[in-house]
């Protein structure tokens, strides 16, 4: 059918209305509005008189950006959600306003998104993802010196980020509604975005690279208008503790501990000569989630720690 | 009226039609939080409401089969559904081993499950009534009224008005794109890198195209007088018969649930 093939694709992160729960949605619908009232009157600071029309405009830009595609392999194609882009060439908070326009309007037009659960896409889609995004460019940025390469390698990762941690969001949000149980639903739903996440980074980054050939001084302006370690710190922080944080969501023991038991050769198993964290869980906190979320964040921040140090050294050794 | 054809609204002559949007709009959201609050599994509440809805559509003359059909845009989404058909605690119905594990098919799963995928269908039913009833304007100054914030619903109308001129401008730009790609079988010539490379640079071409026109668009704004401030004409009042023709809807509801708690 023709409109089908003109309509953008039901992401399969717009969540329909029946999915989540009366509670969650209600929950959502106060974090999504708090996000976006935020960003109205950020954007209308910084914009003023300027904000309706711009931000009217550059939304419907960012859903027709959504249509664009392009073959990967045999029936699947590479799309456009656009967070992260919509963060780089607009700052955070008027890729807010475009993007929950541009859901409200999917969500209202085609369908592609319930009504009652409009807050919670609204949170995953237009506040975290380019939030996060957003981050993670100031934070990549932030670490690489030469300007072209900062800007490319920085669109990559922020835009795989965007769409990943987006799609863990929703993940949760099912879960705490009790549609889907979290050891299924976050492992599937970042699983596949991950994949889906690099036809993401490679749009973002070539629309980055085109519009830095041609018009550079629009990404200095967007440069020139963030200040400040926060944002920087924030993102590399998100961007490290999700990929360590995320498989320990799954109930089911590791893959090894799992054949030993099955085995019958787990007892045979030696005992570290040293515990620190034992079993991925902080001695001292009662509460087991808690507790396990806050032994992957340490490691995390470790392991972040130890990257960038690495990082610094072979960078001073290559400039020496 | 030239109706692009994205647009979803379908004029026709009906009562529906003829509703003040505001009126709509709440008894739309009314639906779907009632059917959002139906516990699993009560089918005969879920026929009820099924019927409930299915005379509305007939009501508003766009037709049960399109409305139906544009109905199962959700369906693609039942897969993150699919694993509450294990993991709910019940007897089994069904086991299939898979790999290494067996995973049990309950009863209470499938309940849960199908109730989801009613529930959900359902409300997109509403959805696509509301909107192929009324015009996107219309329905924004409804939301105007029901309190949200003049600068997002000006925003919003911007968007609608732009959004099928620059489409338009992004099938040309696609058009073009497959007229220049020599493609063999189909996929557009080169690697899947170039082909990446080719749709970035559309995306930023797009983006340019719109920040210059929206330039271009507050300029003649301004020098018609645009000073920042927003004004709309104000709505017409809210019709006596209007509210009450949605009334039975809402008792309706109020009395499905009821029941739906009590007997069914």
């Amino acid at each position: 059918m023709l409109l089908s093939s003109i309509l953008p694709t039901p992401a399969p992160m717009h969540i329909p209305d029946g999915f989540l729960s009366l509670t969650v949605s209600v929950v959502c619908w106060v974090l999504g509005a708090a996000g976006v009232g935020i960003a109205l009157w950020r954007s209308g600071e910084e914009l003023g008189e300027r904000q309706v029309p711009l931000m009217g405009v550059l939304a419907a830009f960012i859903f027709a950006a959504q249509m664009l595609n392009f073959t990967v392999a045999g029936g699947t194609s590479g799309h456009l959600i656009g967070g992260a882009l919509a963060a780089i060439l607009l700052g955070p908070w008027g890729a807010i306003l475009t993007m929950s326009t541009v859901v409200g309007i999917q969500a209202l037009l085609f369908q592609d998104g319930g009504l009652i659960v409009m807050g919670a896409n609204i949170l995953n889609l237009a506040i975290i993802a380019p939030l996060v995004g957003y981050g993670i460019f100031r934070g990549v940025t932030a670490l690489i010196r030469n300007r072209r390469w900062s800007i490319l390698a920085a669109g990559i990762v922020a835009s795989w980020f965007s769409v990943v941690v987006s799609a863990i969001a929703a993940a949760i949000q099912l879960a705490f509604s009790g549609t889907s149980p979290l050891g299924v639903a976050l492992p599937a739903m970042a699983g596949v975005h991950a994949l889906i996440a690099v036809g993401e980074a490679l749009i973002t980054t070539g629309a980055l690279s085109f519009i830095l050939a041609v018009r550079p001084d629009l990404l200095a302006e967007s440069e020139s208008r963030a200040k400040g370690w926060g944002w920087a710190l924030t993102g590399l922080l998100i961007a490290v503790s999700i990929t360590l944080f995320a498989p320990l969501a799954s109930p089911n023991p590791d893959g090894l501990e799992r054949v030993a038991e099955d085995q019958g050769f787990m007892a045979a198993a030696l005992d570290a000569p040293y515990r620190l964290i034992a079993d991925y869980v902080l001695p001292g906190v009662s509460n087991d989630a808690v507790a396990t979320i806050l032994a992957g964040a340490i490691g995390a921040l470790v392991v972040a720690g130890i990257a960038f140090l690495v990082a610094r050294a072979r960078h001073r050794r290559s400039h020496s | 009226m030239h109706i692009h054809p994205l647009d979803t609204f379908q004029p026709r002559e009906s009562v529906v039609h003829e509703l003040d949007a505001r009126v709509k709009l709440v008894t739309a959201l009314l639906l779907i939080i009632a059917t959002a609050l139906t516990p699993d599994g009560a089918w005969i509440a879920y026929i009820l409401i099924w019927l409930l809805i299915l005379a509305i559509v007939f009501a508003s003359r766009l037709g049960v089969i399109p409305v139906l059909r544009r109905s199962l845009i959700a369906l693609p989404f039942t897969l993150a559904a699919l694993p509450i058909l294990f993991s709910t605690p019940g007897d089994a119905l069904l086991v299939i081993p898979m790999f290494s594990r067996r995973l049990a098919l309950s009863g209470a799963g499938l309940v849960r499950f199908s109730s989801i995928l009613l529930k959900s269908w359902f409300s997109v039913q509403v959805a696509v009534v509301l909107t192929g009833s009324t015009s996107f304007p219309l329905l924004l100054q409804a939301m105007r009224s029901l309190r949200m914030p003049k600068v997002l619903v000006a925003v919003a109308g911007f968007t609608y008005r732009y959004i099928f001129v620059i489409a338009d401008e992004t099938m040309r730009l696609m058009r073009a794109r497959s007229a220049r790609s020599a493609a063999y079988n189909g996929k557009g010539g080169r690697s899947v890198l170039w082909r990446a490379s080719v749709t970035g640079n559309m995306a930023g071409s797009m983006f340019l195209r719109s920040l210059e026109r929206s330039e271009r668009i507050y300029a003649a704004m301004v020098s018609r007088g645009y000073n920042g401030e927003i004004r709309s004409l104000s709505a017409p009042e809210l019709g006596v018969s209007d509210v009450l023709l949605c009334l039975p809807v809402v008792a309706a509801l109020v009395l499905i649930q009821v029941m739906a708690r009590l007997w069914l």
